[in-house]
């Protein structure tokens, strides 16, 4: 029985902050299969395409037939907790800061046994329900939960490590102006955040959904408008040593590619709002972030953009704004590699046409704003860093996964 | 006018017997700009990007990038911005004649009606009316609206609402009759834009625009401090940057009126 963590009190100012550690980093090649599960949300082991048995650790030939084909699937999670031991003055910097630390080894009903972080309600003995995590070094471990919900069950101490739950954390969204964004925001302070900050541009003028942003109890309008360096620095320089995660809103989509524009102002204002106003946040925010990776029940946690699903895959009605969009996502993996040391997570939430306005002429199935909203929540709840919202994001990933060929082709058809 | 009646001018500036009142907005990136429908192409906001301050980047010196659209903070239009003034000759703020740039200006208090109705339209009477207590508009001078909406919030300066902005301005009629009648150098307002906020819905739309440009004149807009001007006496000194075949540009706008001494 897990006690429900209490909201943080104000910090003792006479008392260092505790800086991030990293637990053991090191994986072999092979090993990022789990990464990517657990990126992803997915429990996936090496299955043995010749003899079907399923192996862990990763490695690179099948323990029962040395077959090669040893590819990552889905696998069933289920197993039963043979053992577990608590370690109590571990050699390493991170876990002896986290002493006491629980670990079992985990029977899976698909075979293999594995070495897992456990959930506190997992018994010895009893059934256990699997997952891969990233952990604070970014990298993925097994964890073992309980076969059914327990009372405070998201409040356990080592399972907050592998997360970045929003409860009793305070969070900037970037941009209240837009539907999305509101919906983020209602969807934070649902999920227990202590405080949601919201950047408003250019605050003379108004826009839908102001009146019942500004009435939010828990919801702290402030100026941002993240195409301006100097109005990124500001806000920084005012609740930057506060924001636990952060979600970058920005959206400006416009339709067209290159040969149908006429003059580059659109496309600059493409890059003003997405790429540059990101680096302005990163910059801003980032160290700060990093930093506080390790600073208590409410330690900087995660990173959210958002980003089209085109990203990956340009498509040539929104061509230029797709190419936006892919340097947003070059520059998410530059950001989450440098605050992995902080053990901050970038969260890249990807998302087919949203159902806005700049998507009017678009036909559907357009994804609500709230389905984004409630991705990021969950994304956070459940510690992940690659998440595909709606049946677009889902479809393009497939059939890039297939044939990036005929992705291009077909888009741009 | 001789050397000295200028070294004399020189003098009365030092020591305030001319008084030099600084009409123009800071140049910031939260001034209001100019709202056209997201479709349009959009000005530049106001942007101040430090390249060093005493810093790495230069360990003694501090500087910053700009960028701007023409049209953001307090701002000139010439004749080019329309398409009423586009064949003009000498049309653009590089190839205006300089002397334009030093005038006399005529300042009409409006900002009663303005205070009552956002909407508010200056018309003929109105400046007939003007003309009764201050006399004729004389030829190449600035008129100059005051409405101290430059004293207001930046919500309520813009005064956006669901129909657009509502901010005072001029009717067409009285625009051609500035230009024609009067034969003035150019309109200024305290406003966004030398147009009323409503000023699409006018015939012709933006009459300001539209009469000003076609005729060779010029705006003013963005300008604050048109209180401490008097009805008439105070010499406009706008001088634009010289940006090739620019259509406007953010400037410093300065007017010099009598003072004491």
């Amino acid at each position: 029985m897990i006690e429900p963590i209490q909201k943080p009190r104000r910090k003792n100012p006479l008392q260092r902050t505790q800086l991030p550690t990293s637990p053991p980093r090191a994986r072999s090649r092979a090993s990022h299969g789990f990464t990517r599960a657990a990126a992803e949300g997915r429990f996936m082991l090496q299955h043995c395409g010749a003899c079907g048995t399923f192996c862990y650790p990763a490695r690179d030939a099948c323990p029962a037939c040395l077959s090669a084909d040893l590819a990552f699937t889905d696998a069933p999670r289920r197993g039963t907790l043979l053992s577990e031991t608590t370690l109590h003055i571990p050699a390493d910097v991170h876990f002896r800061e986290r002493a006491p630390w629980r670990i079992g080894l985990v029977a899976m009903e698909c075979g293999p046994t594995l070495v897992t972080h456990l959930h506190a309600d997992c018994e010895e003995g009893g059934p256990v329900v699997m997952s891969f995590q990233l952990d604070k070094s970014g990298q993925a471990v097994a964890f073992a939960h309980p076969e059914r919900e327990t009372p405070n069950m998201t409040d356990d101490r080592q399972w907050r490590e592998m997360t970045a739950d929003p409860k009793f954390r305070r969070v900037l969204v970037t941009n209240g102006r837009s539907i999305v964004g509101q919906e983020v925001v209602a969807a934070l302070k649902t999920a227990g955040a202590s405080i949601v900050f919201v950047g408003v541009a250019e605050p003379w003028k108004p826009f839908r959904g102001e009146d019942a942003l500004r009435a939010m109890e828990g919801v702290e309008i402030v100026p941002l408008d993240i195409g301006d360096e100097k109005s990124v620095a500001d806000l920084a320089a005012d609740v930057g040593g506060k924001v636990d995660i952060l979600v970058n809103t920005t959206e400006h989509v416009r339709a067209g590619g290159l040969l149908d524009r006429q003059g580059t102002s659109v496309v600059r204002d493409e890059i003003d709002q997405s790429y540059l106003g990101f680096v302005h946040l990163a910059q801003a925010f980032g160290s700060s972030m990093r930093m506080r990776g390790s600073d208590g029940v409410n330690s900087a946690a995660a990173w959210v953009n958002i980003l089209s699903v085109y990203a990956l895959a340009n498509w040539p009605a929104f061509g230029a704004y797709s190419a936006s969009q892919a340097a947003c996502l070059s520059l998410s993996h530059c950001l989450r590699a440098e605050l992995r040391s902080g053990g901050v997570k970038v969260v890249n939430v990807f998302t087919g046409p949203l159902d806005i306005e700049w998507f009017q002429t678009v036909p559907p199935p357009k994804v609500a704003p709230r389905a984004v909203a409630s991705a990021i929540v969950s994304a956070l709840k459940r510690g992940l860093e690659d998440v595909f919202v709606g049946d677009v994001a889902e479809e393009i990933r497939q059939r890039l996964a297939a044939n990036p060929k005929a992705v291009e082709r077909e888009l741009g058809a | 006018m001789d050397s000295n009646s200028l070294m004399q001018f020189a003098g009365a500036v030092a020591s305030g017997a001319v008084r030099v009142v600084d009409l123009t907005f800071t140049l910031s990136p939260d001034f209001p700009v100019i709202v056209l429908p997201p479709e349009f192409g959009q000005a530049a906001p106001v942007r101040i990007q430090q390249i060093s301050r005493y810093d790495a980047n230069g360990p003694a010196w501090y500087w910053n990038n700009l960028t701007f659209g023409e049209h953001t903070g307090t701002h000139f239009d010439a004749p080019i911005h329309w398409f009423t003034g586009k064949d003009l000759p000498n049309n653009a703020v590089d190839t205006l004649p300089v002397r334009d740039m030093i005038a006399p200006a005529c300042v009409i208090d409006c900002s009663t009606q303005a205070a009552k109705d956002a909407d508010f339209l200056l018309t003929i009477p109105v400046v007939e009316a003007w003309e009764e207590s201050h006399g004729r508009i004389p030829e190449r001078h600035w008129v100059l609206l005051r409405t101290d909406w430059s004293k207001k919030g930046w919500r309520d300066y813009a005064n956006l609402k669901d129909d657009g902005a509502h901010t005072p301005g001029p009717n067409a009629a009285v625009m051609r009759w500035l230009v024609e009648e009067r034969g003035v150098i150019g309109f200024g307002t305290e406003t966004i834009g030398t147009d009323a906020g409503q000023a699409g819905h006018l015939d012709p739309p933006y009459p300001a625009h539209h009469f000003l440009h076609g005729g060779g004149r010029y705006g003013l807009q963005c300008l604050c401090n048109l209180d401490q001007l008097p009805p008439t006496g105070a010499v406009i000194v706008a001088a634009p940057l010289k940006i090739q075949n620019g259509s406007g540009s953010p400037l410093r706008v300065l007017a010099l009126v009598p003072g004491q001494g």
